[in-house]
């Protein structure tokens, strides 16, 4: 074995090199890293997006589409977005004399072309009939069908004419007369017609409804487009869109007011739990679980039903008082646990140590470290809010009409979900859109705040 | 055990209490009466109407009597529907809510375990990323939703059939029950899906399935008999809240589709301030939950013997 020969030289300590002492990169708060952390995260950047169009959609939307979303437009309800919107001008109504212009009627015909003013019909006589009855239909009756909505009755044989004005829609109209025996039943002879009638407008009423500046700019005959419902209307004839963003105003308020009044109110009270401690921090928790075991929903409902909302209220505010008082506990279960274990952490008894008094010790180091926490149990609560306004809204217990929520509208819009499903789908749409992009942005922010809470994926 | 069954229930018990009271007098509060309708009375009718639902009594008395009546399971006469009484309403109508819940659990619970272990089992391949999200989806869309478009659904399929496939509303079959309670339990399956996946995942790379695979055991194996047996304890710790998300869902399903259940009344009582109504379903809802979760959290404890001691 052979010996290592030291020298002096050996025993020199390491030459310590100046740069490992030095910090490289420039040091990074809490929220700096944590904003880092989002960015690199492709889905919550995509749902911040998607947080950020709902915020302009209801804030700046409404001084864009400036269309008043009480304001019903008669001549075009219930219409789906992309509908034909020509109307052709025509002279104001003048009563009918029966007179028909056809060289030979047979059966039911229509005495002049049929316009949303007027259908004018006349017809034929039927075998051993003593009278007529007239009737319109949305659908062709088959044999044995009831023939629809009963217009005109006539015991008279001569007057075979009838000029319908009630409520006429651009759309096909089934039409059919039957013969009445001398006791005004009907005999079973029948003539049946099927016509569209075409939109039309005068003057005076395109004017009216300011689609031309003067009357007098029109002649029968010109052709107007009435006004524009980028994503239609409803059941009323309100445009969609104008209702939507004032309905955002309405659902994303709830939305957010209630989480952060609860969510303040369970931070001070799962505070001062967390911090008192003892008898107090018992007291304070046993009432807490009796809160969290009453259900939700049923004292929600019940809470709205003893709040008495009075015609002309919108009863938002008890919808948002009543959340404050059903859902502060999980915040303040949340905090106190938080708060009790960072009472036990070093900087606070070197925080003591150096004179800090509890409340100093409290706002200073015990909220600013529960500030994450906070911020993603809160944007949780933003879609379970929004659900249960959607719900509330939707049984009829929530917001009142006529003031719109995406709840109520969604309320409105099932009613005539099979004809028109236009007026469910959006609400329900912006719905799960906000929900979804509320539940995505939370998880991000759980993973970039939260290195104990990060969801394993 | 016992003794821990015991305190649970007692405190299930003052629970229910506090639910009574707090609803007692929350109808009390209502601006007007329960006779303020719209049919003018005569002093006369009116005080003897009072006489008859006891409404002329101080407050104290009233509640004295409603409590004395519930503690007899005596719920009282509805107001809007004279002869009936709330007992016969929910004798009649909740076992039709409660049959729709149980499937709709039973559907949330089957699907959410299945998908939720094929997630797991092919991670971050398309079956994965295709489940996850229909999850997302199923989180977000409000069930009266869900409702709707399953109706919507049901009709088109119909109409292009040209026969009735599944009835589109109402109750009595089996063909009646099964949208609406897929449907009910839609929002629940997708929760349970991810936290099933999260579960599987976590499970995965536990010492128990390595020392498995080590012994030689075929992959199928392991993974019925230790990664899903243990996966789904998890599941069961939900169900208390699942059950309450479904019991409020059913609200608007048996209201979209027509069904005569519990659910439909208390919102058509609500919305017709029927007071004895709202009294009676709210309070049996109420400790009908509140048993609920207490069942299922005993139920957890039997199942796994680690959460036992608490």
């Amino acid at each position: 074995m052979a010996e290592t020969a030291f020298t002096a030289d050996d025993f020199q300590p390491a030459a310590a090199t100046e740069s490992a002492q030095t910090v490289s990169r420039p040091s990074l708060s809490y929220w700096q890293d944590a904003w880092i952390r989002l960015k690199a995260n492709r889905r919550a950047l995509f749902s911040l997006y998607l947080v950020i169009g709902l915020s302009l959609f209801t804030l700046i939307g409404p001084l864009i589409w400036t269309v008043d979303p009480s304001l019903q437009d008669l001549e075009q309800i219930s219409q789906p977005p992309g509908a034909n919107r020509d109307a052709v001008v025509v002279m104001p109504h003048r009563p009918w004399d029966g007179t028909v212009r056809l060289p030979e009627i047979r059966g039911l015909e229509l005495a002049e072309p049929a316009t949303t003013q007027s259908v004018r019909l006349a017809w034929a006589p039927l075998p051993n009939a003593a009278g007529y009855r007239l009737y319109r239909n949305l659908f062709p009756a088959g044999e044995g069908q009831a023939l629809g909505l009963p217009l005109f009755e006539t015991a008279s044989l001569n007057e075979r004419h009838f000029e319908d004005r009630l409520d006429l829609k651009p759309r096909t109209y089934h039409y059919s007369v039957a013969a009445l025996d001398t006791q005004g039943r009907m005999t079973g002879a029948v003539h049946r017609l099927e016509l569209a009638v075409a939109r039309v407008v005068t003057a005076q009423e395109a004017q009216a409804m300011g689609l031309v500046a003067e009357a007098g700019q029109l002649k029968p005959g010109d052709r107007i487009k009435l006004r524009a419902h980028p994503l239609g209307t409803d059941y009323l004839g309100r445009d969609l869109l104008a209702r939507l963003m004032a309905g955002a105003r309405v659902s994303l308020f709830i939305g957010i007011a209630a989480p952060l009044l609860f969510i303040a109110f369970g931070v001070i009270y799962g505070a001062a739990a967390g911090f008192l401690g003892g008898w107090a921090d018992q007291a304070l928790m046993r009432f807490s679980d009796f809160v969290v075991a009453l259900p939700f929903l049923l004292f929600m409902i019940l809470l709205r039903v003893a709040s008495g909302v009075q015609p002309g209220e919108s009863g938002i505010t008890p919808m948002v008082l009543a959340m404050v008082l059903l859902s502060w506990p999980a915040a303040a279960r949340l905090v106190r646990g938080q708060i009790l274990q960072i009472r036990e952490e070093g900087y606070i008894s070197a925080s003591r140590l150096l004179g800090g008094g509890a409340p100093y010790l409290v706002l200073r180091h015990m909220i600013p470290n529960t500030l994450g926490v906070i911020l993603v149990t809160m944007t949780f609560a933003v879609p379970t809010a929004i659900f249960t306004e959607a719900f509330l809204s939707f049984i009829g217990m929530g917001v009142a009409p006529p003031t719109p929520s995406w709840g109520s509208m969604c309320n409105e819009g099932i009613k005539t979900m099979l004809t028109t499903p236009h007026e469910l789908i959006f609400p329900a749409l912006f719905i799960s859109v906000t929900v979804l992009a509320f539940n995505l942005l939370g998880d991000g922010l759980r993973d970039a705040l939260d290195a104990r809470m990060r969801s394993a994926e | 055990m016992l003794r821990y069954s015991l305190k649970r229930l007692l405190q299930g018990l003052v629970t229910v209490f506090f639910i009574a009271t707090a609803t007692f007098f929350a109808m009390h509060s209502v601006p007007g009466d329960p006779l303020a309708s719209d049919k003018a009375l005569t002093e006369r009718i009116r005080a003897n109407l009072e006489a008859k639902y006891g409404l002329d009594q101080p407050l104290t008395t009233q509640y004295g009597i409603f409590l004395g009546n519930l503690l007899q399971g005596d719920f009282g006469i509805s107001y809007t529907q004279e002869n009936r009484r709330v007992n016969d309403i929910i004798r009649e109508h909740f076992p039709v809510s409660a049959t729709l819940g149980i499937l709709a659990i039973a559907f949330a619970g089957l699907g959410g375990v299945l998908w939720g272990a094929l997630t797991a089992l092919y991670r971050n391949r398309l079956p994965d990323v295709l489940i996850m999200l229909a999850v997302i989806l199923g989180i977000s869309v409000p069930s009266f939703v869900f409702a709707a478009l399953g109706q919507l659904l049901l009709v088109q399929i119909n109409g292009v059939l040209g026969f009735s496939v599944l009835p589109v509303a109402g109750w009595g079959t089996v063909a009646h029950m099964l949208v609406p309670s897929l449907v009910l339990g839609l929002g629940t399956m997708a929760y349970l899906t991810r936290l099933m996946r999260s579960s599987m995942l976590e499970i995965v790379g536990s010492d128990f399935v390595r020392t498995a695979k080590s012994k030689g055991l075929p992959a199928r194996r392991i993974f019925t008999h230790h990664q899903l047996r243990n996966a789904i304890l998890p599941v069961v710790t939900v169900l208390g809240p699942a059950i309450a998300a479904i019991t409020t869902g059913g609200f608007v399903v048996e209201m979209v589709f027509a069904i005569p259940g519990l659910g439909r009344y208390f919102v058509q009582a609500v919305q017709q301030l029927d007071y004895t109504v709202i009294m009676g379903t709210t309070v049996f809802y109420g400790a009908f939950l509140v048993f609920m979760v207490i069942v299922v959290d005993l139920l957890y404890g039997w199942i796994d013997p680690r959460v036992r001691l608490e």
